[in-house]
C-alpha cells in the first residue's frame, strides 16, 4: 500500500526515532491567555480564494482565533462542502513564509536582497516612476497582469493611468483555445465556472482532464453525482487518473494523438448514423464539407496514431450515441497543450454537436446571472496606441489580451515600448513557459511591482515588493456569478492581518491618490463602494455581511424548457464548417497534424494538478504543505525496471536545452504509458523567502523551455518538452 | 445503545484529502501528523488497471487491542456509540496501543499523550457528524449506528459489497469500504 498522506516518519516516530520531527508543535496555535470579549466561536461568511472558483464559505473564529473554513450550506456552488485547499485555506493566515511589509530592492533584481519600507515610501517611489515612464513612454508602457478577482482595483487605478495592456495567464496559458473553439462553433464560451452539466449526464467524456486530482469543487462533486448514478465515464489520458480509475473504458491515448481520436470517434458517428440527425440538420451549418472531410479519420486510421484499437474506438462512440444528448464530452479546462488546441478544442465542440449536448440536459447548460450596476466612475482616458500584446492582429481569434505577447513586446520594445509591470497574484515565473524570456523581458523593465500574499518567484525579481492581506483579512468586489443558479457574495475580513499586509482595494487606492487619480475613488472606504453597489441591486451590504451571498431565480437552462436555439456565429448556426477559419487561412474543419516526437530516449514531460494545492501559491501553506509536501515523478514501471529506478529514489530531469531540475521523488508505477512522465505543477520553488517550501520537489515550469504557439490565439503549448531521467540525485 | 461505525464508498472516493485537511483543522492536529490518511492500492497492467482509494482512521475496533494493552486505563471503550477513546490526562505515552494497534491509528501527541480519531464525539454529541464525513465534497462517507438496522450505515453494509481492513487481525473493525 502506499500511504500518500502519512509521513513515513510517523510509523517510526514512536519507537524512539524522529523525536526531533515530533518536537514541532503546530504552528497555528498559539499560546496564550484568550483576549478579552473573544472567548467562545464566531462565524463570518466569505467567499473562498484558495482558487478562481469562489466557494461560498464560513469562517470560524474561536476564542479570536482563526479556527477552521467550511461550506456555506446556501451556496450552489460548493452545496456547503468546500474543496480540500478551501477546506485548508486557513494556513494562508498562519503561512510563516508570509509577506509581512513593504519591501524595496537594495542590490540587482532577483537577488532577493530586500529593505523594509513603509507603505508610503513604496507607493511614493513607484508614482514617482509611474510619472517618469508616463512622460518618456506614455501610460501605454505600463502592463498590468493579474489573477483573480483581487485585482479588480488594481486594475480600474492602471486603467485610470491609461494603461491599456492588462492580461492573465488563464487565457494564453490555460482556458483560451477552449473558449476560442467552442466560441468558433456555438458563438459562446464556455465560461468559468464551465457550463457543463456534468451532474446530469448519462455518459461523460474526459481527454486528459483529471477531475479529482483538479478539484474545480462544484465539477468534482458533480463527476461523483454522475459516477455514483452510474453514468459511463470515458476517459482518454496517457496516465491512469483518479478519474481514469473510475471510468469504464480508459484509453491509454500516445499524448498528442487526441485530435485524432476525435476525429475518428466523429467519422463513426456520421458513418454508422449515429448522430443527433435532427439536431444536426436543424441548427448545423457546412455538414456536408464536414462529413466529406471526416471520411478519411477511419478507426484504422487512427489506430496507429493514438494506439486505441478501432474496435474500441467504435465501442466507446456508440456508447456516447446511446446516450445522447445527455452525453457530455467536456471541454477541460488547461488546454494549451500541442499549439493545435484550439483545433482540438473545436474538435471537442463539434463532437458535442453531433451528440446534440449544447444546450440539452446533461450537456452543456445556459447560465445566468444578477444584475449589479457598474459602480459610475469618470470614463477612463483613451489610447489610439492599441494594445502590444497582437500586432497587426497576427492572432486573429485571440479574444484577450495575450500575457507572452506582453512579455515578447517587453523585450522587443515593439510595436511600443513596455517599462512597467504590476503583477498581482500570479506567479509569472511559473505561470508563463520559458523562464528565460520573462527573465530577460525583466530586465528590460523600469519597474516591477508585485502585489503578493507570499514571496513567490517572481516577487524575489520585484522593485517593489507589496504585502496583501490574505482573502480571509480583507474586502474585495463582489461575486456576481454566472452558473445555473445566479448568486450575488460578498468577501469579507475574517481576523484582522498579522502584521503590516493591506488589502488590494487599499493599494490600489493609495496609489491612485498618489497618482493624483483622487477623482477616480469618489469612495472612501470600501465598505461605502460595496453598498453603493449592492443598493443598486436592492440589496445591502448589511444583508450580505450576514448571509454571504443571496440567490437569484433560476433561469431556463435547456432548449428543451425554453432558451432559444441561437447561435451567435456568423451563420447563426453551429459551424461544422467555419467559413471565418477559411477566410483567415485556417483549416474551416479541424485536421489532425503528428505530433514530433522527441530524441530517442526521452520522455514527453506531462503535468497536472494535486487535490490539495492551487498553481504555485499555495505550498507553503502549512495546513496544505502537510498534506502534500513535494510533488513526485511519474515513471512507468518498465521504464523503471530497465532503468534500476525505484519509487521512492530521488531523481533530476534534463530537458532537451540541457535545463536540470530540482531533485524529485521518482513514482514508478504501471499507471503511465512508457513514452511520458507526469508531474504535479507548482512544487520546486527557487525563491528564498518560501523557506519553508524551498527546494521541495521540482518545477515543472523550468523545463518547459519550449512552447507550442497556436495560430489561431497565441496560446502557448507546454506538452512540447523531453526529458530523461538522472538518477542519483 | 448506539454502536457508532462508518461506512466509505470507494467507488465515489477520489482521494483528494479533504478528509484528512478538515480533520486537521477541526481538531487541531499538529503538524507532521494526521488522525486519518488515504491509502491507494493499484494492481493490473495497463489498460486493465484497478485502483482502490481508502479513507482510513481509527476503525473503533469492537475487539480493540489498544485497549487491552492500555496499562493505565486511559484507552478505553466509552459508553456512548461503543467508541474508543484515550483519556489524556490518564495517558503516560508509553506508546504500547501504538504497537498494538495494527492499522497505525495512533502517534504521540507534541503534548505526551496517544492521540488519534475521536469519531469527532465533540461534534456527534451535538448531532453533527464528524468533519471527515460532513466536508468530503463526493459524499461518499455515511456515519451512524451499526445497530439500528434502519439506518443509512446498515442498510448499505446490508446492500452493497463491501469490506474492512485486515480482517485476520481479529480487531473487528467499524469502517466498511463499499466496493
Ligand atoms: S474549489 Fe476549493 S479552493 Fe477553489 S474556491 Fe472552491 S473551496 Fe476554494
Ligand atoms: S474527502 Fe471524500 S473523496 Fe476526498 S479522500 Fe476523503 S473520503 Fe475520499
Ligand atoms: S484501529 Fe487501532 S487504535 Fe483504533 S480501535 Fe482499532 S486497534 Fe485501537
Amino acid at each position: 500500500m502506499n500511504r500518500i498522506s502519512r509521513r513515513r516518519f510517523l510509523k517510526i516516530a514512536g519507537f524512539g526515532a524522529g523525536a526531533a520531527a515530533l518536537a514541532a508543535a503546530s504552528t497555528r496555535r498559539l499560546s496564550g491567555a484568550i483576549p478579552a470579549g473573544t472567548a467562545g466561536v464566531r462565524t463570518v461568511p466569505t467567499y473562498c480564494d484558495i482558487c478562481f472558483w469562489k466557494c461560498n464559505a464560513v469562517a470560524h473564529v474561536r476564542d479570536g482565533q482563526l479556527w477552521k473554513i467550511v461550506g456555506n450550506p446556501d451556496d450552489p456552488l460548493c452545496q456547503g462542502r468546500l474543496c480540500p485547499r478551501g477546506t485548508g485555506g486557513v494556513g494562508a493566515h498562519f503561512d510563516p513564509d508570509r509577506l509581512r511589509a513593504p519591501l524595496m530592492r537594495r542590490k540587482e533584481r532577483g537577488e532577493e536582497k530586500w529593505v523594509e519600507v513603509t507603505w508610503d515610501e513604496a507607493l511614493g517611489y513607484i508614482a514617482e516612476r509611474m510619472q517618469t515612464i508616463k512622460a518618456k513612454y506614455g501610460p501605454e508602457a505600463v502592463a498590468l497582469f493579474s489573477h483573480g478577482i483581487g485585482g479588480t482595483f488594481l486594475k480600474h487605478t492602471l486603467r485610470a493611468y491609461g494603461i491599456t495592456n492588462s492580461a492573465a495567464p488563464s487565457f494564453a496559458q490555460c482556458r483560451g483555445p477552449r473558449d476560442v473553439g467552442f466560441n468558433l462553433t456555438f458563438g459562446e464560451e464556455i465560461g468559468s465556472p464551465e457550463r457543463t452539466d456534468i451532474r446530469n449526464a448519462r455518459c461523460l467524456v474526459l481527454i486528459g482532464s483529471h477531475l479529482g486530482e483538479n478539484m474545480h469543487n462544484t465539477q468534482v462533486q458533480e463527476f461523483a453525482e454522475a459516477n455514483g448514478n452510474g453514468a459511463t465515464i470515458i476517459v482518454a489520458d496517457p496516465r491512469f487518473s483518479i478519474a481514469a480509475s473510475k471510468a469504464q473504458h480508459y484509453l491509454p491515448v500516445k499524448p498528442g494523438t487526441d485530435l485524432a481520436l476525435l476525429l475518428a470517434w466523429m467519422n463513426v458517428l456520421v458513418t454508422e448514423g449515429l448522430y443527433d440527425t435532427d439536431y444536426v440538420t436543424q441548427h448545423g451549418y457546412g455538414f456536408d464539407y464536414f462529413k466529406a472531410e471526416l471520411a478519411q479519420y477511419t478507426p484504422e486510421w487512427a489506430y496507429p496514431e493514438t494506439g486505441i484499437a478501432p474496435e474500441i474506438i467504435r465501442a466507446t462512440a456508440r456508447e456516447m450515441a446511446r446516450h445522447r444528448p445527455a452525453t457530455l464530452v467536456h471541454p477541460g479546462r488547461h488546454a494549451t497543450w500541442y499549439g493545435d488546441d484550439t483545433q482540438r478544442s473545436r474538435a471537442i465542440a463539434l463532437l458535442n454537436a453531433l451528440l446534440g449536448s449544447w444546450g440539452r440536459k446533461g450537456g452543456f447548460y445556459y447560465p445566468s446571472s444578477m444584475d449589479v450596476p457598474a459602480y459610475p466612475y469618470p470614463p477612463y482616458p483613451q489610447s489610439a496606441r492599441g494594445k502590444v500584446d497582437n500586432p497587426k492582429q497576427r492572432f486573429p481569434f485571440a479574444t484577450e489580451t495575450i500575457t507572452t505577447g506582453i512579455r515578447e513586446a517587453t523585450i522587443t520594445g515593439q510595436p511600443y515600448p513596455v517599462k512597467g509591470w504590476f503583477v498581482y497574484a500570479t506567479n509569472l515565473i511559473h505561470a508563463m513557459p520559458n523562464q528565460e524570456e520573462t527573465i530577460r523581458a525583466i530586465r528590460a523593465l523600469d519597474l516591477l511591482v508585485v502585489v503578493d500574499v507570499i514571496p513567490s518567484e517572481i516577487a524575489g525579481w520585484a522593485d517593489v515588493v507589496l504585502p496583501e492581506a490574505t482573502y480571509l483579512e480583507r474586502y474585495d468586489d463582489l461575486n456576481v456569478e454566472t452558473f445555473r443558479d445566479p448568486f450575488i457574495a460578498l468577501r469579507q475580513p475574517v481576523v484582522t492581518p498579522p502584521a503590516d499586509q493591506k488589502p488590494n482595494w487599499w493599494i490600489a487606492r493609495e496609489l491612485a491618490l498618489k497618482l493624483g487619480l483622487g477623482a477616480y475613488y469618489p469612495w472612501h472606504d470600501i465598505e461605502e463602494y460595496l453598498d453603493f453597489r449592492l443598493k443598486g441591486a436592492g440589496l445591502s451590504l448589511a444583508e450580505l455581511k450576514q448571509k454571504g451571498l443571496v440567490r437569484g431565480p433560476q433561469q431556463p437552462l435547456y432548449f428543451e424548457d425554453g432558451v432559444p436555439a441561437e447561435f451567435p456565429t456568423p451563420s447563426g448556426k453551429i459551424e461544422f464548417y467555419s467559413t471565418q477559419l477559411k477566410d483567415a487561412g485556417f483549416d474551416p474543419v479541424p485536421r489532425y497534424t503528428r505530433p514530433a516526437d522527441g530524441p530517442p530516449g526521452t520522455f514527453r514531460l506531462l503535468s497536472g494538478r494535486a487535490p490539495v494545492h492551487t498553481f504555485s501559491r499555495t505550498q507553503s501553506n502549512p495546513v496544505l504543505r502537510d498534506a502534500m509536501d513535494e510533488n513526485e515523478v511519474w515513471v512507468n514501471g518498465d521504464v523503471g525496471a530497465r532503468l534500476g529506478l525505484h519509487s521512492g529514489d530521488y531523481v533530476r530531469l534534463r530537458n532537451q536545452d540541457g535545463v536540470v531540475s530540482d531533485r524529485v521523488k521518482a513514482r514508478v508505477t504501471a499507471a503511465i504509458r512508457p513514452d511520458c512522465v507526469y508531474m504535479v505543477h507548482g512544487f520546486g520553488h527557487t525563491s528564498k523567502g518560501l523557506r519553508s517550501t524551498f527546494g521541495k520537489g521540482a518545477s515543472d515550469a523550468q523545463l518547459m523551455t519550449r512552447y507550442a504557439v497556436d495560430p489561431l490565439m497565441g496560446g502557448t503549448g507546454i506538452n512540447v518538452n523531453f526529458v530523461t531521467i538522472e538518477q542519483g540525485a | 445503545m448506539a454502536r457508532f461505525g462508518m461506512v466509505i464508498d470507494t467507488k465515489k472516493c477520489v482521494g483528494c484529502m479533504d478528509c484528512v485537511v478538515a480533520c486537521k483543522t477541526e481538531n487541531d492536529v499538529p503538524d507532521g501528523h494526521c488522525r486519518d490518511w488515504i491509502s491507494q492500492r493499484l494492481q493490473g497492467e495497463m489498460p486493465d488497471l484497478r485502483l482502490t482509494i481508502t479513507s482510513e482512521r481509527c476503525n473503533h475496533c469492537d475487539s480493540p487491542p489498544c485497549v487491552t494493552c492500555c496499562p493505565t486505563g486511559a484507552s478505553h471503550v466509552q459508553d456512548f456509540g461503543k467508541v474508543v477513546l484515550v483519556d489524556h490526562g490518564k495517558c503516560i505515552g508509553c506508546k504500547a496501543c501504538l504497537a498494538a494497534c495494527p492499522y497505525g491509528a495512533r502517534f504521540i501527541h507534541p503534548d505526551g499523550y496517544a492521540d488519534k480519531c475521536t469519531f469527532c464525539m465533540h461534534r456527534v454529541e451535538r448531532g453533527l457528524a464528524p468533519a471527515c464525513v460532513d466536508v468530503c465534497p463526493t459524499r461518499c462517507m455515511y456515519f451512524g449506528d451499526l445497530d439500528d438496522p434502519e439506518s443509512e450505515v446498515s442498510r448499505l453494509i446490508a446492500t452493497r459489497r463491501h469490506f474492512v481492513l485486515k480482517p485476520d487481525a481479529g480487531t473487528r473493525p467499524r469502517i466498511f469500504y463499499l466496493e
